[in-house]
């Protein structure tokens, strides 16, 4: 047994230092396997970028409320009335007497993406006072909050970087409105940061909605008060709306469009793996026939064929762990925090978002690097062992 | 031709070495293949998208309606063939996921403004005649296993009925069309759309306009939106194209990263592919010598081995192509979310010319280092 292990550690040695002299060879399957990481990493670090997006912009202490049917904030629709309703509900947390609710109208304004300089459907959102104290997590980070019952807007921070004219200090001409970038804000990464917000009051106007919201946020006095709120709700015969909680109602946002990058990513990576593992296999090939004649000596001076199968094994995953690292390495560089928006099928409007190549992705295309390196060691390193001695020592 | 036996038998001089070439290879032209149809599909038609068409939206946003007597101005307005209105519905059948586009249209009009949906004349007839009827594209239909005659209800999200909770609609017909064409649509009446909603009365999504002269498209566009301004819904008209290109770029520029992908497996089958053969001439440099010596020209030993590199890289390339091609026949494998699924004939060239440039650079080298062999340096080596 010792003397397996001896003998194994000796030949896989010996493979792993003349690795060298086939360089040429050597580098075609580690750029192979490099070339399958970078793009199994970077298309799904899209996907894992989106997601978090959209996960970062929900909390579980918010509820969301649209009218039933409704699919997204873009199509509900509620009545003054209805809001006031809404909130008088229990289970919403209350501040100085005011309910911590704010009814708000969700529209799009065409306005021309930096990167194509060709109109996108951006989010406006018309909000309430109660707004920020809602969504704790935004803060204003450059200018001042907007002043409510004029035409101020402040603007998330993907929204100035991914779109024209968002700049403090700005003026937005949408149709007859003109609209005055009076602050930057930030949502920890969520998709409000993609957003222009207003006043609801004022959006009314500019868009004819006359006295009529489109949702209400609600902040709830626990996560546990979910059900009273929306049990109180749903059962109100005045009302005839769908609760839901913030997280939930973008999970199912992004599902599709995540849905649909990952399929795609890991359907395009395994096809290349296919084309890698292809080129490993040819790459131990080589290595294995122009060193026939040494393998073949080394078995005839006794050395196990388990011991050459090991060692062939033990290359290629070698090269494949080279392939994987350095694939991960150039996505993290290439890709990690890139800034791209796309658009939400669901509400039809952009969502701004950075490409996140995280660390279970890396670790991902390092084992799938090494399963391929494995697969592509395997055929020739049974061949290494099967090849018959005299023959092999007769070949020059 | 006479070389081809030649070429043949050293092509499977190493079999093995051989078939994970031609291996590799397909798999880098199937992946081709699906990429430039993946690229097609998130181009949204923009190929085939009307020039003499324009599209009339509201200046402030896609989803600002506009009213519907802008229509018989457009009509009336000289240059223009035929107008019409489109709407959006944007409703749920069954459950959310199953997403499709449902568009509320004039239906005669709609007809012959796009051509392309072809539909049987007894069931344009049939749709002229029934309120509630629906005309549904054919991949659609397949999807849900729908066929004339179906009643099937409709949950309104941006449109409520007077009465009820759902909207119903009678399947009329079945539009088909040439590959390319958006067959996941439901087309039906705006007649029964406003006679039945709640609120929005009189209110269109979008314009449609077809002009007879597509060269004057621009100045046409700007008649349009000089006709509207000031009043309470401006317009912003494009033309089709440039509509449908202008909403692909929203998404984001897919096809550029389709095509740093193909870049990045093309240069890795390049790598691997021109390793093979290096090592194949390398292996061959006594029999390169022989062949030299019997009087091969160096021209013709050229030739031989960027022949043997080519014919590796056609037949791997065009079996990959072709299974890419009998892929896309089956039809989108995600279920309606992406309409257009088909690999353009110009990609198809393009992968044709790429074999070939992939064949040659390949053999290049070994090519020309075989070229350049002494006889005598290669028999001694022997």
């Amino acid at each position: 047994m010792f003397n397996w292990i001896a003998q194994t550690v000796a030949v896989t040695a010996l493979n792993l230092r003349t690795i060298p002299q086939r360089l040429g060879s050597s580098a075609v399957a580690v750029v192979g396997i490099a070339g399958v990481v970078i793009v199994l990493v970077s298309v799904l670090s899209i996907a894992a970028g989106f997601t978090a997006a959209m996960r970062d912009s929900g909390s579980p202490t918010r509820a969301l409320v649209m009218r039933s049917g409704a699919d997204s904030e873009m199509t509900s629709g509620l009545a003054g009335p209805e809001v006031d309703i809404i909130k008088q509900a229990p289970g919403l947390r209350r501040g100085d007497q005011a309910a911590l609710a704010s009814a708000e109208l969700y529209v799009i304004i065409d306005l021309p993406k930096k990167s194509t300089s060709t109109a996108a459907n951006v989010p406006m959102r018309g909000v309430e006072p109660a707004a920020l104290t809602v969504r704790d997590e935004v803060s204003i980070v450059e200018g001042r909050a907007l002043q409510f019952g004029t035409n101020e807007v402040i603007v998330g921070r993907g929204a100035t970087g991914q779109f024209a004219g968002l700049g403090l200090g700005q003026t937005i001409r949408s149709g007859q409105n003109t609209w005055e970038v009076v602050g930057i804000f930030e949502a920890d990464g969520g998709v409000a940061e993609t957003e222009i917000w207003c006043d609801a009051r004022v959006l009314q106007g500019a868009y004819r909605r006359g006295n009529s919201f489109q949702t209400v946020l609600a902040r709830l006095d626990s996560s546990d008060t979910f059900d009273t709120f929306r049990d109180w709700l749903t059962s109100n015969p005045q009302l005839n709306v769908q609760v839901r909680r913030e997280t939930e109602y973008y999970a199912q946002q992004s599902q599709a469009l995540s849905g649909l990058i990952r399929g795609v990513g890991f359907g395009i990576a395994a096809l290349m793996g296919i084309g890698a593992v292809f080129g490993a296999i040819l790459t131990m090939y080589t290595a294995v026939s122009t060193r026939s004649r040494e393998i073949a000596t080394l078995r005839a001076l006794g050395f196990n064929t388990t011991s050459v199968v090991v060692s062939v094994l033990v290359e290629s995953l070698a090269l494949a762990a080279i392939g994987g690292v350095l694939g991960g390495v150039a996505a993290y560089l290439a890709f990690n925090g890139y800034q791209t928006s796309t658009m939400n099928f669901q509400t039809f409007s952009q969502v701004a978002f950075a490409f996140s190549v995280t660390p279970q992705l890396l670790v991902m295309g390092l084992v799938y690097a090494l399963v391929m390196g494995l697969i592509g060691g395997l055929l020739p390193a049974v061949r290494a062992a099967r090849l018959p001695i005299p023959a092999a020592l007769r070949e020059l | 031709m006479k070389f081809i036996p030649l070429l043949w038998s050293s092509l499977w001089r190493k079999k093995f070495r051989t078939t994970f070439t031609l291996l590799s290879i397909f798999v880098a032209f199937l992946l081709f293949g699906l990429l430039m149809t993946i690229r097609t599909a998130f181009s949204f038609g923009v190929e085939i998208a009307g020039l003499d068409r324009l599209v009339l939206i509201h200046k402030v946003s896609l989803i600002m309606p506009l009213p519907i007597s802008y229509q018989a101005r457009l009509q009336a307005t000289e240059g223009v063939t035929l107008a019409t209105h489109n709407t959006w519905f944007g409703g749920v059948y069954q459950d959310p996921s199953n997403f499709f586009a449902q568009i509320a249209v004039d239906p005669e009009p709609f007809l012959k403004l796009y051509p392309e949906f072809k539909l049987p004349p007894e069931q344009v007839a049939a749709w002229l005649g029934d309120r509630q009827g629906a005309i549904v594209g054919a991949d659609l239909a397949r999807r849900f296993g729908w066929s004339v005659g179906d009643r099937i209800p409709i949950q309104g999200t941006i449109w409520q009925p007077k009465q009820g909770q759902v909207w119903d609609f009678n399947i009329v017909g079945i539009y088909d069309g040439d590959p390319g064409i958006d067959k996941t649509q439901l087309f039906f009446r705006y007649d029964y759309l406003d006679e039945n909603r709640r609120q929005g009365e009189g209110l269109v999504g979008w314009y449609v306009v077809k002009i007879d002269d597509p060269s004057r498209a621009q100045a046409m566009g700007a008649t349009f939106d000089e006709m509207f301004a000031n009043s309470s819904a401006e317009t912003k008209t494009t033309t089709e194209k440039g509509f449908v290109e202008g909403f692909a770029k929203q998404v984001g520029d897919i096809g550029a990263i389709m095509i740093a992908i193909l870049v990045a497996v093309l240069f890795t089958m390049l790598l691997v592919a021109a390793n093979t053969m290096a090592q194949s001439v390398r292996e061959r440099t006594s029999e390169v010598g022989v062949l030299k010596t019997l009087g091969f020209s160096n021209t013709t030993i050229l030739a031989l081995v960027l022949g043997e590199s080519v014919l590796i890289a056609v037949i791997g390339g065009s079996l990959g192509l072709l299974a890419a091609w009998a892929f896309v026949q089956q039809g989108d494998p995600t279920g309606g979310m992406l309409p257009i699924f088909m690999l353009p004939t110009r990609d198809v060239a393009l992968g044709a010319v790429l074999i070939v440039v992939l064949g040659l650079v390949a053999g290049l080298l070994p090519a020309l280092s075989a070229m350049q062999l002494k006889i005598t340096d290669a028999l001694r080596r022997a």
